[in-house]
């Protein structure tokens, strides 16, 4: 079996560049330790460069288990970007703290490896192992402050719910092969539908089903296994908290898609209300937790969890069919998960960002503590402003155009399910909206405390802020620079 | 510039107040007068456009589109840059670039607390452009953004420049406006698959043949209802709207009565109605009843206040209780005089807002009480001017404020599309209501003028050394203070300009 080195070059890059990164930290003393975050920039920038070079192809390798096509390298782009933008937002962090900088940049790397790997997956063992791969290193990252109480607490949270729906996943994936006999997704795709057409489907495969989804469901956070996310935030070192409440979240979706759009989408009349609810629910608990936090940092804990009840919605409208309109609303369901992410990651990762700005030297991270920024920091207050408007779906912002994606998956075809659950979205809108001008007021129409102490966010985080908000608003004008490039995603090219 | 191919008019006065509001980033924070001067010179440029276009309008034409921009914009939801301005949307768009320049010539005299004239002046800038696009726009999308774009720049004027109780006031206000908007949006989206023309063209889909079933529509329109309702607004949806009034400073109340308010009487008579004539039709009694009592109730909460900025803030409720009343009627009559309505309170209200600003500049208060009476002989010109906008308002024929009032209630009489026959003594009831409602805004008009105007300064103002009328506010209030006579005589100058548009919107009503 020839294996197409080409096709799998992206992660190759990565794992040479962890690999280079941890020698790198052994090697080199003192402040010259803080070159490994830009040896794992360059790193980065070559495995981009790849996926630019495998853009438009279709690859096929590992007997089947491993493809690239846009869906995938959509989703590598939006890996790697984050990566490098997180990169951006750790490096005076880790050189500053006094943290395992070569260890964390190499469990950074590491974790991101999982993650190209995950949209490519097209076995349900790949995707597990990809899974893994994204979650350990998260394990030790979250609890690299080892002398620090909360981000021991927060690791070991976050590994012990990890371990458990982990193995329930693993039991579902074990039976589901005993069902099917395969683990191939077309293959159990294809079983799966026999099974449905002649309507002898066990409900033991419909637990089997439910307990795979459940182990992605740990990684979006979704309801009820969403416990981890506010504690393991607040407490991990912030950039590990912006990479698991973006690009580790955006890699749970990703298998979820794959995972339920493709190997179980003949089941879709089962699990497509199921996670309709879970999203409704979700998105709930998420925007009522983030009204009564007095922490920033918790705040955006629980506005990502309603974050992902927002993009588990369209999930909800899933068609187990295969006629035109059903292939039409999963395409759009698809895309629409794509499109939410993508603006996703740009404005949570933004709004991280201005969070360990504020923070930096001074330990900030009270919302109390953001009062007055529009006097004392003009550009992290306008980028927040920006990021929040953005998270909430604010005009002239990417976000808008996210949830109108949304919106406009649950209405493709109107049926009283999705304008529940469309009317749920627009509910959460609103109560979002509070907490996001919460923090907005604060910041413009409050004078700052007296003794505030002076800001010094450093310069690479705001180059990567005031990027980040510039992207928020050019797709909030010209989101087609991104539907239009994913509208070739199709529904039928990832079959 | 001719009417069939300078669609780069519209773009250009769309473009204008951003463009001036980035430049206006580059002037030194601490120059407060070349910034002030500066923001009057660009809405005065983009004034003279909007009046050189006026000039230019085809008035021959004025049911068709002019001045069209229709390109692609996003191609994955076939959404279009659709522009274009006929004769309904014409004077709206007039308004919403003469009120700003207005409000900026006003703000040369007039900063509310706490200063910053570098972000008050552009984020109204901001707020011009949004305003102006919704008149404008024709692809729902495009209208949307502009809609929602309002929201912004209204919520930092209300919260960063009100009164004590602002912020309170600015999340109510976005909040209640985002809650109806996002609603609206889950209707436009489920026309747009339910049509099957994959169309967001406001023409297009106006003109298409009925769109789902009756029931469809009923729903759609009902999102569409509350998206609109939020924005008038009206009775019960209303209850922001106090608030932002009384909290807003002077210029974002005026801009909030003179033009926000009228993009949702707008969205009904442009989207709603065309586009869902089925939902309209069964929705009809159920606005003209909300209307009526949006008529009396804001009234009767006019009769009760002390404060005058809170009054003028219900008698708008009141007001538009009356738009909303020729619009329920669904006839060709309702549509002009509802229409004309909306002219009449845009330009009556925003300038007692102005009034009632200038007024707490004097006194550094509404309250009534306080003020005592005696404005006629302390302050004699200030005296006459709220005089005579009081009484348009109040619908004094002969002014602005009566043609709205009288169209929509003589509209009402004898309602369309098959109303008359079946709610022919709803309606009825509703005109007496409405008619009762006259009175009652008469009412405590005059007993405002009463109050403040007549009898002899108090003591504690007898001495005061009070401004009258200054020289600016001269310039920035003639030009309201001359339409609202110029309406009042020549009503023509709205409705004709209006006529052939609302015919065409008839017809592709079917009525």
């Amino acid at each position: 079996m020839a294996i197409d080195f080409l096709a799998v070059g992206p992660e190759i890059a990565l794992a040479v560049t962890a690999l280079v990164v941890l020698a790198a930290d052994l090697s080199l003393r003192g402040d010259a330790k803080q070159l490994v975050n830009p040896l794992a920039a360059v790193g980065t920038l070559v495995a981009l460069l790849l996926v630019a070079r495998l853009w438009g192809e279709e690859r096929t390798t590992f007997g089947g288990t491993f493809v690239v096509d846009t869906f995938a390298l959509t989703f590598k782009a939006l890996f790697l970007v984050v990566l490098l933008a997180v990169l951006g937002i750790s490096w005076r962090f880790f050189a500053e703290g006094r943290y395992f900088q070569g260890e964390y940049y190499f469990l950074l790397v590491t974790a991101f490896i999982g993650m190209l790997l995950m949209p490519s997956a097209r076995d349900l063992l790949v995707l597990f192992v990809a899974l893994e791969t994204v979650s350990v290193p998260a394990f030790v990252m979250v609890g690299l402050r080892k002398r620090d109480l909360y981000s021991s607490e927060a690791a070991l949270k976050f590994f012990l719910i990890g371990v458990l729906s982990v193995a329930l996943m693993l039991l579902g994936m074990s039976f589901v092969y005993g069902f099917t006999g395969a683990t191939g997704l077309d293959a159990v795709a294809g079983a799966i539908g026999g099974l449905v057409a002649a309507d002898t489907v066990e409900p033991l495969l419909l637990a089997a089903v439910l307990l795979v989804v459940v182990g992605f469901g740990f990684k979006i956070s979704a309801v009820p296994f969403h416990f981890w996310a506010p504690d393991t935030y607040a407490g991990a070192p912030m950039p590990v908290t912006a990479m698991l409440a973006v690009a580790s979240k955006a890699a749970g979706f990703a298998g979820l898609a794959i995972v339920s759009f493709i190997a179980f989408q003949p089941l879709a009349g089962v699990w497509a209300p199921i996670l309709g609810a879970v999203a409704v629910i979700t998105m709930t608990v998420g925007n009522l937790g983030a009204l009564q936090q007095r922490d920033l940092i918790r705040l955006l804990a629980f506005s990502s969890v309603a974050q992902a009840g927002y993009i588990l919605l369209p999930f909800g409208v899933a068609r187990g069919g295969t006629g035109a309109l059903d292939v039409a609303v999963n395409t759009a369901a698809f895309r629409s998960v794509l499109l939410y992410l993508v603006a996703y990651a740009v404005m949570n990762i933004g709004a991280f960002g201005v969070a360990i700005g504020v923070s930096r030297r001074t330990g900030l991270r009270a919302i109390g503590d953001y009062a007055g920024l529009g006097a004392r920091s003009p550009l992290l207050a306008g980028a927040m402003t920006v990021f929040l408007l953005s998270l909430g779906g604010a005009p002239l912002t990417v976000g808008l155009w996210a949830k109108f994606a949304i919106l406009e998956a649950l209405t493709v075809d109107v049926t009283t399910f999705g304008l529940v659950l469309a009317g749920a979205l627009v509910i959460n809108s609103v109560i979002a909206f509070f907490y996001y001008l919460k923090v907005i007021r604060l910041m413009w129409m409050v004078e700052p405390a007296a003794d505030a102490p002076a800001l010094q966010p450093g310069f690479n985080l705001s180059v990567v802020v005031a990027g980040l908000a510039a992207v928020t608003l050019l797709l909030g004008v010209l989101p087609g620079l991104v539907t239009d490039t994913t509208s070739v995603v199709t529904f039928a090219a990832v079959r | 510039m001719d009417p069939n191919t300078a669609g780069w008019v519209l773009i250009a006065a769309l473009a204008l107040p951003l463009v001036g509001a980035a430049l206006m980033l580059l002037l030194p924070k601490d120059d407060e007068v070349r910034i002030k001067r500066f923001a009057v010179l660009v809405t005065g440029v983009a004034f003279a456009l909007v009046a050189a276009m006026t000039a230019a309008f085809d008035y021959g034409r004025s049911g068709e589109l002019q001045f069209v921009t229709d390109v692609a914009w996003i191609d994955a939801i076939n959404a279009r840059f659709h522009l274009g301005i006929d004769g309904i949307s014409l004077p709206l768009f007039f308004l919403s670039y003469l009120l700003p320049l207005l409000s900026a010539i006003y703000t040369t005299k007039h900063l509310p607390e706490p200063g910053k004239p570098k972000a008050f002046l552009g984020l109204m800038l901001l707020l011009q452009t949004g305003m102006a696009g919704t008149f404008v726009a024709f692809d729902l999308i495009l209208f949307f953004i502009f809609f929602e774009l309002v929201l912004v720049p209204m919520f930092f004027m209300i919260g960063m420049w009100g009164g004590p109780r602002r912020d309170y006031a600015s999340v109510k206000f976005f909040l209640y406006t985002l809650f109806g908007s996002i609603f609206m949006l889950v209707s436009f989206l489920a026309v747009y698959f339910q049509s099957g023309l994959r169309s967001w063209d406001i023409v297009e889909l106006s003109n298409a043949s009925m769109i789902g079933s009756t029931t469809f529509q009923t729903w759609a329109f009902l999102g569409m209802f509350l998206g609109f309702a939020i924005k008038v607004p009206m009775w019960p949806f209303h209850t922001w709207l106090p608030d932002a009034h009384t909290e807003a400073p002077t210029v974002g109340s005026v801009l909030l009565a003179g033009v926000l308010l009228k993009i949702g009487t707008y969205g009904f008579i442009r989207i709603a109605l065309p586009i869902l004539p089925g939902g309209a039709e069964r929705f009809a009694p159920v606005i003209g009843v909300l209307a009526v009592i949006g008529i009396i109730y804001g009234s009767l909460c006019c009769l009760a206040q002390t404060d005058i900025k809170r009054l003028i803030a219900f008698s708008s409720v009141g007001h538009m209780g009356f738009v909303m009343l020729g619009i329920a009627a669904m006839n060709e009559a309702g549509i002009q005089a509802a229409l004309f309505g909306n002219i009449a309170h845009g330009v009556i209200t925003g300038m007692l807002f102005f009034l009632a600003g200038s007024l707490h500049e004097r006194y550094h208060t509404r309250d009534m009480h306080v003020i005592g009476g005696g404005m006629l002989m302390k302050i004699p010109r200030y005296g006459v001017l709220l005089t005579y906008v009081a009484v348009a308002s109040l619908g004094l024929p002969g002014l602005a404020g009566f043609w709205g009032e009288f169209g929509a209630m003589w509209a009402a009489i004898s309602p369309g599309f098959g109303l008359a026959d079946r709610y022919g003594g709803l309606y009825l009831a509703l005109v007496v209501f409405a008619a009762i409602g006259t009175v009652l805004t008469a009412g405590y008009f005059l007993w405002m003028l009463q109050r403040v105007n007549l009898g002899r300064p108090t003591e504690k103002w007898a001495g005061a050394e009070l401004d009258d009328v200054l020289r600016i506010e001269w310039v920035a209030w003639t030009p309201l203070l001359v339409l609202v006579l110029a309406l009042g005589v020549f009503p023509r100058l709205v409705f004709g300009v209006q006529d052939a548009a609302v015919s065409v919107l008839l017809r592709t009503m079917g009525g």
